[in-house]
């Protein structure tokens, strides 16, 4: 068996290539609910309706793709650049550590200034973050994917020391929690007694914005550029390590983001399970659309209501929600096979 | 006369390529077959299905009349195939009687019998000429030493068949000849050879046949004495093509002054020690060497990609700032990279990016870091796509599936269209067919009279003794001028170049 490499990749194929590779994971996965004893396509069909048969369903799922759009976004941005950040995880909570330091009564202005300083100041502090793997990555050629990756577990911890200690709210009963934002830095609510909030509307606007940046200007090309080929974008003239500079910048920006966006929008205050791996699953989320700026919403959504849709299965049935994990797995193992078979044809000799 | 190595009717398709067409060859005992076609033709390809990298898609390989199995290069050294790569496979930290003996031992035996391994490896040096130290550091070795490593290799394997892959293509002149005469000396005891080449003068001297491949088929075969270069060039290319020469022009005014540059970091040799050169207006100023003396660290000082540890650059009569890539090109420099594809351009992306991208913050193209959509940059594009003959499907495509030619047009296109004053042009030639070299050449020469200055690093002799105005030669980082006299005196500058009157 070889792989050849086609001359052209027809469009039909970029676009059915994600789509098979899904249909094709429900179905592998179909196998582990059989096992678990359950019907398969009625399975299925309770998933669907507790994603799209309500409108408690749409609005959950949306509430819960509106962290991964961010930290999609984020990795889509670095590894464009071939910037290996790992660590979405780690900004998210800088960006939650951001707005708990600055939104709970150290001052407090008018929301319509008050909302977008809080997320000002965790785009600052999810890029400051960042700064640090970068840094050591252009100037002692440090490997990016194991710093950002281990700085999760330090941030982790800090956390866990100042909701467990100075920064533990006093009203908490106990529970290691922050305590709340002040009311004008809570983002409003898009539907009254959903837990959909405006984080979507900034999420889905920043990936335009990025969209734009990757696709129109000078930044984005050179960012585009020194993912491709940095040798090459060298020569043309282009400063590589002022490049890796921005792209950390953006992309640890927009995983702070998503840490406020959580804290202000969702969960009002911060705790350690504000976020079940969101900056990891960023990762995913951007690997299925293969870096689509825009395309990370589709991606971001998708993988929210396998999550919703997993829940209410195993509230439902015998089948633990486990088989999420399973799907977004096996969906983005899928994918990337589909990807590389787009770009190569298999021989049988 | 023995036919050693027959093929029949050998067919390899690679997606819709037809690399080779039903190709039948023969090569007798003691005869040195040259293999003649230009990139693409199909020439490295027939030879790795002889070897045994590549599966025929038909047709056969036989050795002395036994069917070679197919796909095994463990067949075709078993059958006596020694294959000399162009780039050399030998292990650096290893000696040569190492690197001899590596994959010809016993698998499970405990000791290696390095003794009698090197009793051997003497007995075939002494017999075929090769002198070499067995015990030498390949790392250490001159090129043209490990190539007699490759050929000891090969005949330590008990080969009597030799396929040799470009053999000229890193050697000076001197070490080429002596490749030469151990060919012809080992073609006298009975071996036989296939040179593959796009040189026409060596082929001319060394081989006894020659066959010509273009697009994957024997267009020729016609044994070297009744072949001469232009018949040969025109069955290569199909068509006559022939290379411009240059005309006299009075030279002007400096363009590049480079005074007393050295640069460090890595290996000695290839750092520049000390090096002044000049060019001037309508001006090709050539500088030849074998690879590894300098030549990179000279580009990349002038390409503003190396900052040197001393020295100065002057740009018409201005001090350059160092290391600046950006600067170097608003100081109107046009460069053509050594290695198209790992410097010269971004291969996933579109060819009129790859266009502008030496331009991205000029006023033409961008206002406040946005790019402008579509207009200005596909246009220029698509007239330099006409002016300069890129074939390509549109600004739109990809620019990797551009073939090697179209390529280099491509950064001729982007670096000489804003009619700079001085060109570096870094082995502006390598790899590309003849049709190619003749378009780059012509563009130089057009440069150069319309006023640039032209600092032609070249590896290709011929091409600089046809181009070049002056010479110079690189030897371990230190530059010397070829004086006028000397000129074009190719013996002379190929002692020069192996490092003779150079300390």
């Amino acid at each position: 068996m070889r792989l050849e490499p086609r001359e052209q990749v027809p469009y039909w194929m970029v676009f059915s290539a994600p789509l098979f590779a899904i249909a094709a994971s429900l179905l592998l996965c179909s196998s582990l609910i059989a096992w678990a004893g359950e019907p398969i396509a009625a399975s299925f069909i309770l998933m669907a309706k507790s994603v799209v048969g309500s409108k408690f369903g749409i609005t959950e799922t949306l509430a819960r793709a509106t962290p991964l759009i961010f930290t999609g976004l984020a990795v889509a941005v670095a590894f464009r650049a071939r910037f290996w950040n790992i660590g979405a995880e780690g900004q998210f909570y800088f960006g939650a550590l951001a707005v708990t330091w600055l939104g709970t009564g150290m001052f407090s202005l008018p929301p319509i200034l008050m909302i977008p300083l809080m997320f000002v100041a965790g785009a600052l502090a999810g890029g400051a973050l960042l700064y640090v793997p970068l840094a050591l990555k252009t100037r002692m050629n440090v490997d990016e994917v194991v710093t950002t990756l281990l700085l999760n577990f330090v941030v982790l911890l800090l956390v866990s020391y100042l909701i467990e200690g100075p920064w533990k709210d006093p009203l908490s009963l106990g529970w290691p929690q922050a305590a709340p934002v002040v009311d004008e830095a809570v983002l409003p609510k898009l539907l009254a007694k959903t837990r959909l909030h405006m984080g979507l509307l900034v999420g889905v606007g920043m990936s335009l914005l990025v969209w734009f940046l990757m696709t129109r200007t000078v930044w984005g090309y050179e960012i585009r550029a020194v993912g491709h080929n940095a040798e090459a974008a060298n020569f043309a003239g282009i400063s590589v390590n002022a490049v890796m500079f921005r792209t950390a910048m953006i992309s640890g920006g927009i995983a702070g983001m998503a840490g406020v966006s959580e804290v202000a929008g969702l969960k009002g205050y911060l705790t350690l399970d504000l976020s079940p791996g969101f900056g990891y699953a960023g990762i995913a989320v951007a690997m299925l659309v293969q870096l689509h700026p825009v395309g990370v919403i589709a991606s971001a959504v998708f993988l929210s209501a396998i999550f919703v849709g997993a829940d209410s299965m195993s509230r439902a049935s015998d089948v633990p929600s486990y088989i999420a994990d399973v799907v977004t797995a096996v969906s983005l193992l899928l994918v990337l096979v589909s990807v590389m078979l787009t770009r190569y044809r298999i021989r049988w000799s | 006369m023995v036919e050693v190595l027959e093929l029949k009717g050998v067919t390899k398709r690679f997606g819709s390529l037809l690399a080779n067409d039903g190709i039948t060859l023969s090569l007798a005992e003691g005869e040195i077959l040259a293999l003649l076609g230009e990139n693409g033709a199909g020439k490295t390809t027939l030879m790795n299905i002889v070897f045994g990298h590549y599966v025929a898609d038909s047709g056969d390989v036989e050795v002395h009349g036994k069917r070679l199995l197919p796909g095994s290069p463990e067949a075709a050294i078993r059958a006596g195939i020694g294959m000399v790569h162009q780039h050399f496979t030998l292990a650096d930290n290893l000696s040569v009687l190492d690197n001899i003996v590596l994959g010809r031992e016993p698998l499970w035996s405990p000791r290696q019998r390095l003794g009698e391994a090197r009793r051997r490896v003497r007995e075939i040096s002494g017999q075929y000429g090769l002198e070499l130290d067995p015990d030498a550091k390949v790392g250490d070795l001159a090129v043209g030493q490990k190539q007699k490593a490759e050929i000891l290799k090969a005949l330590y394997a008990e080969a009597r068949i030799l396929i040799l892959d470009e053999p000229t293509a890193v050697l000076t002149p001197q070490e080429a000849e002596s490749l030469f005469a151990t060919l012809r000396s080992l073609a006298q005891k009975g071996f036989s050879a296939i040179i593959i080449s796009h040189k026409l003068h060596e082929i001319l001297r060394v081989s006894d046949r020659i066959s010509v491949l273009r697009n994957g088929q024997l267009v020729g075969d016609i044994a070297a004495e009744d072949a001469d270069r232009d018949r040969l060039a025109e069955m290569m290319l199909g068509r006559k093509v022939s290379r411009p020469t240059a005309e006299r022009l009075k030279t002007g005014e400096p363009v590049l002054e480079l005074e007393s540059v050295s640069t460090d970091g890595g290996d000695r040799a290839a750092c520049l020690q000390r090096i002044g050169l000049t060019v001037r207006m309508h001006e090709i100023a050539g500088v030849a060497g074998v690879a590894g003396n300098g030549q990179v660290a000279l580009a990349g000082v002038i390409s503003g990609i190396v900052v040197p540890s001393s020295g100065q650059i002057r740009l018409a009569g201005s001090a350059l700032k160092f290391g600046n890539a950006r600067k170097v090109v608003e100081a109107g420099v046009g460069r053509i990279p050594e290695d198209r594809s790992a410097e010269g351009i971004f291969g996933e992306m579109a060819i009129w990016e790859n266009l502008i991208s030496e331009d991205l913050r000029s006023k033409k193209f961008c206002r406040a870091g946005i790019l402008q959509d579509g207009a200005a940059a596909r246009r220029h594009a698509a007239s330099l796509i006409d002016h300069y003959d890129i074939r390509c499907s549109g600004v739109e495509a990809e620019t990797r599936l551009l073939s090697g030619g179209n390529l280099q047009k491509l950064i001729l296109a982007r670096g000489l269209s804003r009619n700079p004053g001085f060109i570096l042009a870094n082995q502006p030639s390598r790899g590309l067919d003849e049709g190619a070299i003749a378009f780059v050449h012509s563009r130089l020469l057009d440069a150069r009279r319309a006023g640039a200055g032209i600092l032609l690093i070249s590896e290709d002799l011929d091409e600089l003794l046809s181009l070049a105005d002056r010479l110079y030669v690189i030897y371990r980082g230190r530059i010397r001028a070829v004086a006028p006299a000397e000129n074009p005196d190719v013996t002379r500058i190929g002692l020069m170049m192996s490092g003779e009157g150079m300390a």
